[in-house]
């Protein structure tokens, strides 16, 4: 187990729709949750990873304006991106790093502040997310994509729009007792289905909200993380994989085939089954990717995603508990820190020390992370 | 001419299959095949990862298209303001090319059917831009 890597520390900011501080001292909030408590100071960090999508930042370069606040210099900084999933690339990485040899302590440092940007800024970006010469041109959005991947699972397997509406529901329930969230109000299926639509059959509160927020996880070699934590949290499985960012270039418009591949490659790594998992955060950037993704990393068979909703077998107390802390939808969703603040819900899953709401006995639990529409995929398996 | 007046908005004008605007104004719908392995293309692409050439021949999309599903946008990012709602789709050809495009605005949403019979056909827009769009078969 020496020679294994594990989690030794997380933390992450409150996410809010206006953070009102500058990103250093944003992302301070991340790290200082995750360093206290342990037996290291920064000294014994040997490197820093930044994630976060380049496009929402004034700040240039940012891994070096946070390295030199959090005083790790000179420790080598490294900068990852592949949008909302950024961070747990930074973890994927961090994992070799530390299996390499090269580095023994890694910090892995999400963060996003979005209200840098003015709305009109954010929209200009929010045009360019897609192909820039073939499908951007015809105004294709985020919600768009996904709306797309709803009404292809709708008219396959006759998923409702109260299936989708039901998700929003549940991780609203949650998300009023996580005082890190960004939406803290309990929401009733009336209210989701009520609610204005986007792009149908999408509404208001299928979709989740942009924000400022920060994500931090300590990752360290196993003999290390023995020695300064109580309780470390073993990296058993990690998977990652792409698809493409046209959506013509899709095989398959009811799943996501990154988040397949990257949970078949998870599971093969820790050796374990879907059922073997006690506690999932899953993507939940809207209310049809988290049925995706039950379909995906196969809690559910194909088509069947929707069953686990309406059986209420995704709450806390049910079959396979998922974004048992609001998820995204609750949360917000900064999204160089989206990934981080996953894996920081699950340490403490399997810590015991969720507060939200915890799930008795957590011994295993996944963290599902997507980047664009399906475009990026990274499932990381965790152990007690 | 490249990709300056293609779509609502533009991003990027230069790439080596600008001749797709080109064919748009001529009344076509065009994509490519890789001239030494015979790998069909959408979007068009002169360069071939399969067997590295660089070289592609165009051909015509047309024939039956099937709609396999859809989204009416009501909020559309910056330049589109104006132009929201307007619905986007993922349309498959018979000989399995899947594309993505605009559906006409002639066909209501209450009349849209995913699996309907859909064909593909260039537009031209206002202010000299120009598109292509899926109009019922």
């Amino acid at each position: 187990m020496d020679e294994d890597v594990a989690i030794i520390g997380v933390g992450q900011s409150v996410f809010a729709r206006k953070c009102g501080v500058s990103v250093r001292e944003l992302c301070f909030q991340a790290y200082k949750e995750a360093m206290e408590g342990l037996d290291i100071t920064k000294d014994d960090i040997d490197a820093s990873i930044t994630c976060s999508a380049p496009e929402y930042d004034k700040q240039r370069t940012p891994s070096g304006l946070i390295s030199e606040y959090l005083e790790l210099t000179p420790k080598p900084a490294f900068y990852v991106e592949s949008v909302c999933s950024s961070s747990s690339t930074g973890v994927r990485i961090a994992w070799s790093l530390i299996k390499s040899g090269l580095h023994k302590v890694i910090a892995v440092i999400g963060f996003q502040k979005m209200s840098e940007l003015t709305s009109r800024e954010a929209a200009e970006r929010m045009g360019r997310g897609g192909d820039i010469i073939w499908e951007s041109p015809f105004g294709v959005t985020m919600p768009a994509g996904y709306a797309m991947y709803a009404r292809a699972h709708m008219a396959k397997y006759g998923t409702t729009e109260e299936q989708l509406a039901r998700v929003r529901v549940k991780n609203s329930s949650y998300g009023v007792r996580n005082p890190k969230a960004n939406y803290r109000k309990e929401l009733s299926l009336d209210d989701v289905m009520n609610s204005n639509v986007i792009t149908s059959p999408l509404k208001m509160f299928d979709c989740c909200a942009n924000c400022d927020g920060s994500s931090t996880v300590i990752v360290a070699r196993g003999d290390i993380a023995k020695r300064v934590s109580k309780t470390p949290i073993w990296i058993i499985g990690l998977g990652a994989a792409t698809d493409t960012m046209t959506m013509s270039g899709r095989k398959s418009l009811t799943g996501l085939e990154c988040s397949q591949e990257a949970g078949k490659q998870a599971y093969e790594m820790a050796g374990l089954k879907p059922e073997d998992i006690d506690v999932a955060e899953v993507h939940d950037c809207f209310t049809v990717s988290e049925i995706l993704a039950y379909e995906d990393l196969g809690f559910a068979k194909p088509g069947e995603g929707p069953g686990l909703i309406d059986d209420k077998e995704t709450y806390v107390d049910g079959r396979i508990p998922v974004n048992v802390d609001g998820g995204l939808l609750s949360k917000g969703h900064p999204i160089g820190a989206t990934g981080g603040s996953q894996i920081r819900t699950i340490v403490r899953q399997l810590r015991g020390e969720a507060t939200e709401a915890q799930v008795k006995g957590a011994e295993v639990g996944l963290v599902h992370n997507v980047g664009g529409v399906g475009q990026y995929g990274n499932v990381t398996i965790l152990r007690r | 001419m490249g990709f300056e007046n293609f779509g609502t908005v533009s991003f990027t004008a230069e790439a080596k299959v600008a001749d797709f605007v080109t064919y748009l104004e001529q009344g076509k719908v065009m994509t490519t095949r890789c001239k030494n392995c015979g790998a069909e293309y959408f979007p068009p692409q002169m360069d071939c990862p399969r067997c590295l050439g660089t070289e592609a021949e165009w051909f015509e999309l047309k024939g039956g298209a099937k709609l396999i599903t859809y989204t009416t946008v009501q909020y559309g990012p910056s330049g589109f303001e104006d132009d929201a709602p307007y619905t986007l789709v993922i349309v498959d050809f018979a000989d399995g090319l899947r594309t993505f495009g605009r559906l006409s605005r002639d066909i209501k949403e209450s009349d849209i059917k995913i699996g309907m019979e859909l064909k593909v056909a260039p537009v031209k827009q206002a202010n000299d831009r120009i598109s292509y769009e899926f109009q019922k078969a």
